[in-house]
């Protein structure tokens, strides 16, 4: 075979490992979803029977909630915003690496991320279902709520939403980010449905065709495509970064001490950076073993995204450290209050989880050793999920719980419903993923062939222009007999 | 429709849709398609092909796509859009006067106002795509062709149409196959 992975790793890392032919990408991605539905293995089925109970837990919490009142959540004063409003943010922000993955860092010409940007993507879209859950049913009416969220108005009074308040920015903010994320992955499964379409026979060939649209790969059609693709990327950049930027607002424009601050955009857009890509590595470290895809996602990938989960990571330790001392500097008794009793109040235990997790584990990525060690990161990544799930958390109790008035503090405990709720959405999580594995591509086949191609290209410039000269359409042996055995 | 005989001079010309040749490599499909754009001045050129191709568009002569022009339009009607529901809703048709705040003021109008530019830009860049491209289209002559579907995984097609005036029936393939096609096959409307 021709060399189409290049062997040194200072000239350009290894994306793709063990030399695959164009052909055999192309098999080893449609083969998952193909072997998938010819011979559905046993254990699909019983990964889905757990999740689908889960997300079975889910619909029935809700059902509980919308017939029962919110009152059987735990939330309520002084702690009126409390697992509902964490477990948003705590999705929302997991759905951020998605984004990144196939907007900032395709901007940045990063080609390590088309062996994960799809699978990335869809992590995003069923994240942000499951955040979208919370505000909806935290209405109490989730059928009325779109009285209350879109600009729609009041049956009654005929009154419009409040436009100066962040609330209302959020429902845009994250309504927005929902459908340009579901745009852009969809357009970056046409050529690949195409693909499947054309390997697929019978109702599988029609659902696929009917999908890709009649893609037939046109250069024409090419053109506007990467167009389109270069400006859903340009788009999707500040949009991604303005999701958890106006996320942050319902916090930060109000006045209360611990929330009232100016680095809440920067800090919650890292946070969640940081929190989507441990949920990225967690998530494939389990696929490509599962799916024996070890060679298209290799232990570059997971060790790039460990990278970026160390510098997130860091950068959030940071935000801890400037929020306290701004809390300080301030010399405002409130602020200050705050910020003690979060680290040695009542809630120090979820502070203390939240250091320990978020800032103390990634600093473990600055060895080579760990962060290309598949074990460590797996485990690591799961102690990032929980500490951002508990940074959410200690911002909002910890705040809430002790206000200005000494007479109304309280403590807030989770019910047996919101547990179960939180929990559920973890089954609605993974049950879209099992679906997506089964029927989608879960690696951009025709991204990464354009990225294998390129690199042979690039490679043939450099390295046999100079022994043949003008000959650059050296036959790759195996691809074209005939002049290949002209030599 | 069907043709059973490709290649077959019985195939009558009025016909034909075009002639497709295939190329197991992404630089001889550029190498080709430049030589017979640029060279021998054919025209109606198209290239199928798993990826995108560096260099295929000024080879065969793509023009650059308008998709921009397009979505910039969009994305400013999505702007004033926002600005328009913000000022009507709040500022004229119900005003509520809200913590002394102002009515109306772009200010606190930012973020739904950069949201519907994003919103508006990608619905147009995502559609306008399509609609440039004629898609859905479901069926393609091109479809006809014995082993075309490689074209969607790691074969380079050359499609010259019978509409181009320099198009021969029986030159057009010749001089594709000695430009290093694979194999070259003329295929029905």
């Amino acid at each position: 075979m021709a060399d189409l992975a290049i062997k040194d790793p200072h000239v350009t890392p290894v994306l793709v490992e063990g030399n695959p032919s164009l052909h055999e990408v192309t098999n080893d991605v449609a083969q998952i979803v193909e072997g998938i539905n010819r011979n559905v293995p046993v254990q699909w089925y019983i990964a889905l029977a757990i999740t689908g109970s889960i997300t079975l837990l889910l619909f029935a919490m809700l059902g509980y909630l919308v017939a029962t009142g919110i009152g059987v959540w735990g939330n309520n004063q002084p702690v009126g915003w409390a697992w509902d409003i964490t477990n948003f943010v705590f999705w929302i922000g997991i759905g951020h690496a998605g984004t990144l993955i196939s907007a900032i860092l395709f901007l940045f010409r990063q080609k390590w991320r088309t062996s994960i940007n799809r699978f990335a993507e869809a992590m995003t879209l069923f994240a942000v279902a499951c955040a979208l859950i919370y505000p909806l049913f935290h209405t109490g009416r989730p059928w009325r709520a779109a009285y209350w969220l879109l600009p729609l108005p009041n049956t009654h009074l005929w009154v419009w939403p409040n436009f100066r308040s962040p609330l209302v920015w959020d429902v845009f903010a994250v309504s927005t980010y929902a459908t340009v994320s579901a745009l852009f992955w969809y357009v970056g499964l046409v050529p690949d449905l195409a693909t499947m379409r054309d390997r697929a026979t019978g109702l599988a060939q029609k659902i696929y065709g009917a999908l890709s649209l009649g893609w037939r790969g046109s250069a024409r059609h090419w053109r506007n495509y990467e167009m389109a693709y270069l400006i859903l990327a340009g788009l999707s950049t500040p949009l991604v970064l303005s999701v958890h930027s106006v996320v942050s607002f319902d916090f930060a424009t109000s006045v209360l001490p611990g929330w009232h601050t100016t680095i809440f955009p920067p800090y919650f857009v890292a946070g969640a950076i940081f929190s989507g890509f441990a949920m990225v590595v967690t998530l494939m470290v389990i696929a490509r073993w599962a799916f024996q895809i070890e060679h298209l996602v290799t232990i570059k990938h997971l060790e790039n995204m460990n990278k970026i989960m160390l510098a997130t990571g860091t950068i959030v330790g940071y935000a801890y450290a400037t929020e306290f001392f701004i809390a300080w500097y301030s010399g405002n008794p409130y602020e200050r209050f705050v910020f003690i009793n979060r680290a040695f109040g009542p809630y120090a235990w979820a502070y203390w989880t939240m250091i320990s997790c978020n800032v103390i584990s990634p600093q473990f990525f600055w060895f080579k050793k760990l962060r290309t060690s598949v074990a460590f990161m797996f485990v690591l990544s799961i102690f990032v999920n929980i500490g951002m799930w508990f940074e959410r958390f200690v911002i909002i109790a910890s705040s809430l719980h002790r206000d200005f008035l000494p007479s109304s503090w309280g403590y807030f405990v989770p019910t047996w419903v919101d547990i179960l709720t939180f929990l559920g959405t973890f089954g609605l999580f993974l049950t879209l993923f099992l679906f997506f594995v089964r029927f989608l591509p879960m690696i951009a086949v025709s991204e990464v062939k354009g990225m294998m191609a390129h690199q042979q290209m690039h490679h043939d410039a450099h390295g046999h222009a100079a022994k043949d000269g003008a000959k650059t359409h050296d036959a790759s042996p195996g691809l074209t007999p005939v002049t290949g055995g002209g030599h | 429709m069907v043709v059973k005989h490709t290649n077959s001079p019985a195939l009558k010309e009025k016909s034909v849709y075009g002639v497709v040749a295939e190329f197991d490599r992404p630089e001889a499909l550029v190498a080709a398609g430049h030589q017979i754009h640029h060279g021998l001045g054919y025209k109606k050129i198209d290239a199928l092909t798993p990826f995108p191709i560096h260099g295929i568009d000024d080879a065969i002569g793509v023009p650059r796509s308008i998709l921009g022009y397009i979505v910039f339009g969009f994305g400013l009607f999505g702007l004033l859009n926002a600005i328009f529901m913000i000022w009507y809703t709040n500022g004229y048709d119900y005003p509520l006067v809200i913590g002394g705040k102002p009515l109306f003021a772009w200010e606190f109008s930012i973020p739904p106002m950069f949201e519907l530019t994003i919103l508006f830009s990608a619905f147009a860049a995502v559609f306008g795509m399509f609609a440039l491209n004629g898609l859905p289209k479901f069926y393609h002559p091109i479809f006809e062709m014995e082993g075309w579907e490689r074209a969607t995984d790691d074969r380079y097609m050359l499609v010259i149409e019978a509409s181009d005036p320099k198009f021969d029936i029986e030159q057009t393939p010749r001089v594709l196959s000695e430009l290093g096609a694979l194999r070259t096959e003329v295929i029905a409307k």
